[in-house]
C-alpha cells in the first residue's frame, strides 16, 4: 500500500513502460540484422547501454568493422565515467556488492533520477529502483523483440523519441537551482548540438563538460577595470 | 556480430561505468569540487536532452519530436507529476505524426 502511493515507483513505472517500447525494436532490429538470441541477449544483459547496443547493430548491418565497433561504442559510453565520478559510492552503498552491481546499472536515467532527490537516502533509493527495474524491463524487452519481434513496431509512432528527451529534462530541472547551473546546462547543450555534425557519436557530449566553464567563479568587474586601466 | 566485439564492449562499458564511483572514493572531495562534479553530470545530462531532443543522428529530426519534449518541458517546469509530462510528450509526437506533421 505505502509502495504504490511512492512518488518515485510510479515515475520509474513510466519510464519503464517507455523502455519496453524501445527493447522490443532493438531485438526485433537486431535480430533483422542478423544477430542470433544468445548475443542479443548476451548484450543487452552485460553491454547494457541502448544506444551503443543500438549503434553496434547499425555498424554490423554496415559492415563495420570489429574495432570501429568497439571504439564508437566505448566513445558513446564513456559519459558512464564523469557520471559515475558525480554520484560517487555515496549513491551506489558502500558495501563491495553494492559498488561491483551498482556500477553496472548505472545510465543517463538512473544518474538522472538519483540527481532529482534531495537527500542521500532517497538518492540511493531512487538510483537503485530506477537501476534494477531498467535493468530487468530492457533485457525482458530486447529478448521478446528478438524472439517474437517488434509487435509495436516503430517506438516513434508512440512518441517514445520525445518521452525520453522530456523525462531527463524533468529530472534535471531541479538541479537548476541557481545561475551557474543554467549557464553550465545551456552552455553543455550547445557545444554538443553545435558539434554533432562534425564529430562521431558520444564525443559531442563529452564536450559539453567544456560548458563547466561558466561555472568558474566570474571576477569581480571592478577587479576588471583596473586591470584594464593599469594595462592601457 | 563476432562474440569478442560484444565482449570487449562489455568489459570497456563497464570498466567505464566501475572507474567513476572508484575514482571518487579516492580522491578527497571537497564541496567545492563535488558541486563541479555535479555540475558536469548536469553539463552531460543537458548535452543528451539537447540532441536527443532535436537531432536524428546529425540532422534536425522534424517538429514532431521537439514539440513534445517542448510540452513536456512546460509542464515539468509548471511541476505537474513527472508521469504526465512523460506521456504528454509522447503523446505530443504521436498526434503530430498521426496528423502526417514529421
Amino acid at each position: 500500500m505505502l509502495r504504490t502511493s511512492d512518488p518515485i515507483v510510479r515515475d520509474v513505472g513510466a519510464l519503464c513502460a517507455a523502455a519496453v517500447v524501445v527493447g522490443l525494436s532493438f531485438g526485433a532490429i537486431a535480430t533483422a540484422a542478423g544477430l542470433p538470441l544468445s548475443q542479443i541477449v548476451v548484450m543487452s544483459a552485460f553491454v547494457y547501454a541502448g544506444g551503443a547496443q543500438f549503434l553496434a547493430v547499425g555498424l554490423v548491418s554496415a559492415g563495420g568493422t570489429a574495432l570501429a565497433i568497439i571504439l564508437a561504442g566505448l566513445l558513446l559510453n564513456a559519459r558512464h565515467l564523469p557520471f559515475g565520478l558525480a554520484i560517487g559510492n555515496e549513491t551506489l552503498g558502500d558495501a563491495r556488492w553494492r559498488r561491483v552491481v551498482g556500477s553496472h546499472i548505472l545510465t543517463d536515467e538512473s544518474v538522472a533520477f538519483a540527481l532529482a532527490q534531495e537527500d542521500p537516502v532517497r538518492r540511493r533509493r531512487a538510483y537503485w529502483m530506477t537501476g534494477v527495474a531498467l535493468f530487468l524491463t530492457w533485457n525482458v524487452a530486447s529478448t521478446l523483440g528478438a524472439i517474437i519481434g517488434s509487435t509495436l513496431g516503430d517506438p516513434d509512432r508512440y512518441g517514445i523519441d520525445a518521452a525520453f528527451p522530456a523525462a531527463l529534462l524533468a529530472l534535471t530541472l531541479p538541479s537548476l537551482k541557481d545561475a551557474a547551473a543554467v549557464r553550465v546546462a545551456v552552455a553543455g547543450a550547445a557545444v554538443a548540438l553545435a558539434t554533432t555534425p562534425f564529430l562521431p557519436a558520444g564525443l559531442p557530449v563529452l564536450l559539453a563538460l567544456l560548458g563547466l566553464v561558466f561555472a568558474l567563479p566570474v571576477p569581480r568587474s571592478s577587479g576588471r577595470t583596473d586591470a584594464a586601466k593599469e594595462t592601457s | 556480430m563476432s562474440w569478442i566485439v560484444i565482449v570487449v564492449l562489455a568489459a570497456g562499458t563497464y570498466a567505464l561505468r566501475f572507474a567513476g564511483p572508484v575514482l571518487r572514493s579516492r580522491i578527497t572531495v571537497s564541496p567545492a569540487v563535488g558541486r563541479y562534479l555535479t555540475l558536469a553530470a548536469i553539463a552531460l545530462l543537458a548535452a543528451l536532452i539537447g540532441t536527443a531532443a532535436l537531432l536524428d543522428g546529425t540532422s534536425f529530426v522534424g517538429v514532431a519530436r521537439p514539440a513534445g519534449v517542448v510540452v513536456g518541458a512546460v509542464l515539468a517546469w509548471r511541476k505537474l507529476p513527472f508521469v504526465v509530462v512523460v506521456v504528454a510528450a509522447a503523446l505530443t509526437a504521436a498526434l503530430l505524426r498521426l496528423a502526417g506533421i514529421q
